[in-house]
Order: C-alpha cells, then structure tokens, then sequence
C-alpha cells in the first residue's frame, strides 16, 4: 500500500467529535501529499467560523494518527479557510496543547468537551439501536430488561459497542441495552424520558451532520 | 393575511436584517469571512430560484427589502434583530438604528429591536436607558459570540449580564432574543451550550427568552432547558428553510420541538435575507408531517401553524391580531 493510502487510512479513524463521523466520510480532508516519508495533510471545513475548540481535536488527531504510521517521518497537517487556521494550526504542530495556543482565551483543556461529545454519541446510538429493534417487533416498553445479547447483530449494534468502549462502558453481551452516561443502568420507570432524549439528540446530531455536509459541498463546489 | 384553503394566517416575521456586509463595509478578513458564512447558508438552503448574486447579498436595497417582505412575501409585522459586529465592520453588520431609519418610514410595519453587551458596563447600561426611549424598545437581540478586543465572547450568565437583564425589566424590555454562535469564552467549553439561557430564565421568570435558531446545532440542550422552564422560547430562523431541501429531517425538527415546547411557544422566522419569507410562509401552511412521523409525533393543524406563523410572537410584543385567524377565534373562547 502507498504511503498516501495509508495516510487516507489513519485519517479514517478520526472522527468529528460533534458530527460524530470520520473526517474521511465528512469531505474534511482536501488532499494528502507524500514526499519521501514527508506526509502533508489539508484539512477543510464546512465553514470559516467553525467552532475552534472542534478543529482543534480534528486536526490534532489527524497528527497523532498520520504520526503513528511506522513510514512517516515528518507529519504536517494544516487546517485551511478557518478564521483560527494560523492558530490551531501553530499550536497543533508545536505540541502546545489547546490553552497555551489560545492565551487568554480557554481556561482549560479540551477533554471535557470531548467526553461531553462522546456521551451525546453514545445516547444518540442507543436511540438508533432501540429503533433497529423496535421495527423487529419488540414492544416499546421492557426495552431496560434487555441485555446486548438479546439484540440481534446489526449496523446499529457494533456502532453502540464501539460507542461504549470510547466511554470504557460495558459492551459484553451482559450488558444492559440501555444505560446511562455513568453507565448505571436505566430503570424501567426511567425508559420513556430517556429515550425521548436519546431521540432528540439523535435528530440533532443527524441533522447537524446533514447541514454540514451540505455547506461543505456547497463552500466548495467546483474548487 | 396570508389565506389558503379559506385559513387565514396573521403573520410576524420574528428575525429579518438590513445589513450592509459589502466590501466597503469590511473592516477585516473576518468581516469577509462572516457574511461569506452567511451567503453559503443562503445558497445551500433556498431553492434555487431564489437565490441572489453575492453583491445583493452583500447589500440590499430598501426597496428589495419592503417587497420582499411585504408585497411578495405575506408579511404582516416584522421584527428587526439588530447584529452590530463593530469589530467586523466599519459600520457595524445591522445596527438599531439603521434598521429604525427604516422602520419609521413605514410605520406599522416593524418592530425596532435594540441590543446590549455585558462587557460595556455602566456606559452600556446608560446607553441602553437612551437606546430604549428612543426606540420604545420591547425587546433586544444579544449575539454572544460577538468579538470585542481581546474578548471572543460572553454568557447571559455573567454578573454583568444579570444587571443588563435588571435593567430590561426596568425598561420593560421583556423579550431577550438570544443567538449563540461558534466562538465565545472560553474556548474550550462548547459554544452552543445553552446552560446560562436556563440560569437567566430562571432568575428571571418576567422575561421571554427567544432562543434563535431554536439551539441548533444543540436541539436535544435546548429541547431540555425549554422543557423545564416556561418562559423559555424558541426562534424558528434557520429551521424552517430545511423544509425545502431536508423535508423529513425539518419534519422530525417540528416534531421534537412540539413535544417539548409545544405550539405555544414557538416564533416563524425568516431570518431575511438569509431566506425569502415567501417560500417558507407558503410551503410551511402547506406542510404535514409525513404519515410514519405523524404516529410518533402527531399532526400539523392549521390553529397550530397559525400561533407559529404569528400569533405566539403577536402575544410577547402586543401586536392586535385583525379578527379571524382561526387560532385567535379559539384563545379569545379561552382567554389567557
């Protein structure tokens, strides 16, 4: 495999922390180069006024990533169009981390905001997974009884267990279908609130993605 | 009124502008950067023959604006949200009084919001006081995103925003149209959180917060404070275009949003020039949820679209709704 691919590879497992997708799939990444172990990398996003915290994560993952492959001697990965692209992309690439390369402007570091990101996920995934098994003709209620192992393999149900192991939540086949952020398990009395919640941030997190795709596509149509 | 199917529709146009981002207005890259972010909202999501050449996107006659509103458009009142952005631009981006130049040339036909920022402190609140009796202020728009200086941002929960709020209610500026947008500090907190709208809402229950944009991208936040606190309100803008080119995702939108605030508390908006309020007045009174949805989430009434398209914002800024709409026939039976 040529380096470039390999490169697109890594990229894959980077995911827009709030979109919840992989920056591959988004249209993120505008072109990737190859020169002798010298790997550069464009990132592009749906809008100049992206929120910053967000680009931050993406273009520090892709470094971390494109710098894990064996072959790659030099990884320069630099976000483009963004009011903050000088920024992010002098703090990426000097390893400053996120509050030294906004002085004055963060109290703090990122992994907050990123585990908030992957709960919102996780909830969405159950939602979708409740909704996989619903049209295979489970009641609505007695949802919280069932374990992973009652669920059918499906789409749904490996995305939920990837999900739960960002989160170090159970993922077995023991564990319950639904539960928590904190992963207690969600009571039978509890099932109908949460899961109208899991419901709304499944809609908004779809949704979301939709527009951003399609602004992307829109900023850069034949470009 | 709008009319269709013998329906008659008083409408409030919750969110226009008449803004100035042309080149010559630009104070910076970031100035280019912002109305080229809006342009690309407006070509993404207006069918395509409403789409307008970027240099009258830029800058919008009077007249373009009076037309599109209300010959062609089925407007009936307008509210003008201001959106300063000094730092962006040599004029500012739509400022309270260029849109109230305009509104006193066509009386009844808009309303003149103001605005505030926490970070100007006693000389802001002072400004307000002016700001209020010139414009007979009902309500004021607040971007917490805007840049000033060194500052990227600000939250409604500030102690500085909770005298400006104190001061509103003094004024009987009682409807607080809050938009959140992606930079504010500290950076790395999520922008769109809506966590200090709850705090003010609760502290102050005689104000209306109109919550633009209804939280999006944050829907399930929003959804969940406005849950729980009943003067909390959404601001359709940006919604409602999605029902041209994602019918089934505005469809699922309306849904979310009629289950946890219902269609009580839910304001139309346009958001002109962003969208021409006349494609989404008509395709909106046209509008059902598609069948599989309708199970999940019920149906659209034409008494529902009509505190949507009106009624519901008439009722924050005193409006007198002309007899007839079929939803006031029934509030005046049960008077609130």
């Amino acid at each position: 495999m040529d380096l470039c691919s390999a490169v697109r590879d890594a990229l894959g497992t980077v995911r827009d922390p709030e979109l919840d997708e992989p920056v591959t799939d988004l249209g993120f990444v505008a072109e990737i180069t190859a020169d002798r172990g010298a790997v550069r990398v464009l990132l592009r996003l749906p809008t100049y006024f992206c929120a910053p915290n967000f680009a931050y994560l993406m273009v520090a993952d892709a470094r971390d990533a494109v710098a894990g492959i064996p072959e790659v001697r030099q990884a320069d990965i630099r976000l483009v169009d963004h009011f903050m692209a000088d920024e992010i992309n002098a703090g990426v690439a000097g390893a400053r981390g996120f509050e030294l390369s906004f002085p004055g402007l963060a109290d703090g570091e990122l992994a907050e905001l990123r585990l908030s990101f992957l709960r919102k996920a996780h909830r969405a995934a159950q939602h979708r997974l409740c909704r996989a098994v619903l049209r295979k003709g489970e009641g609505e209620s007695g949802l919280t009884r069932l374990r992973l192992r009652d669920v059918p393999e499906c789409d749904e149900l490996r995305s939920l267990r990837r999900r739960r192991s960002d989160l170090n939540l159970p993922a077995g086949p023991d564990a319950p279908l639904l539960v928590h952020d904190d992963g207690r398990p969600v009571a039978a009395d509890e099932q109908g609130s949460y899961l109208r919640l899991a419901r709304a941030t499944r809609v908004s997190i779809d949704g979301n993605a939709d527009l951003c795709r399609g602004l992307l596509a829109t900023r850069y149509a034949g470009r | 009124m709008y009319q269709k199917n013998g329906d008659r529709y008083f409408v409030v146009d919750g969110h226009v502008h008449f803004w100035d981002g042309s080149p010559a207005n630009q104070r910076n890259k970031y100035g280019e950067g912002f109305i080229g972010c809006f342009y690309d909202y407006h070509r993404n999501l207006s069918p395509e023959e409403y789409v307008w050449p970027r240099e009258k996107f830029e800058r919008y006659a009077e007249d373009d604006l009076m037309s599109d509103l209300f010959d062609r458009g089925h407007v009936d009142v307008a509210i003008f949200l201001p959106t300063y952005l000094t730092d962006f631009y040599v004029n500012g981006f739509n400022t309270t009084e260029q849109d109230g130049a305009v509104a006193e040339r066509h009386p009844g036909k808009f309303i003149v919001n103001g605005s505030w920022d926490p970070r100007d402190g006693e000389d802001g609140l002072r400004a307000l006081e002016a700001l209020a009796k010139r414009w007979n202020l009902k309500g004021a728009k607040l971007y917490t995103a805007e840049w000033k200086g060194n500052s990227k941002g600000w939250k409604l929960s500030d102690p500085w925003s909770y005298r400006y709020l104190e001061k509103c209610q003094e004024l009987g500026i009682t409807n607080i149209h809050v938009h959140k947008g992606p930079t504010i500090w500290p950076l790395n907190r999520d922008a769109f959180d809506v966590a200090d709208v709850d705090d003010a809402a609760t502290m102050f229950p005689d104000l209306n917060f109109i919550v633009e944009h209804c939280g999006l991208p944050r829907l399930e936040d929003f959804c969940w404070i406005a849950a729980q606190e009943p003067n909390v309100y959404g601001g359709l803008a940006v919604v409602m275009p999605f029902i041209h080119s994602r019918p089934r995702y505005f469809a699922q939108v309306m849904g979310e949003l009629l289950y946890w605030l219902g269609e009580d508390r839910l304001l139309f908006a346009s958001d002109y020039a962003l969208w021409h309020p006349k494609w989404l007045i008509e395709r909106f009174v046209d509008f059902q949820l598609p069948q599989d949805m309708q199970e999940e989430y019920g149906a659209l009434t034409p008494d529902m679209k009509s505190k949507i398209l009106g009624l519901n914002a008439a009722r924050l800024y005193g409006l007198e709704v002309p007899e007839g709409t079929a939803a006031a026939e029934e509030e005046r039976l049960q008077p609130t």
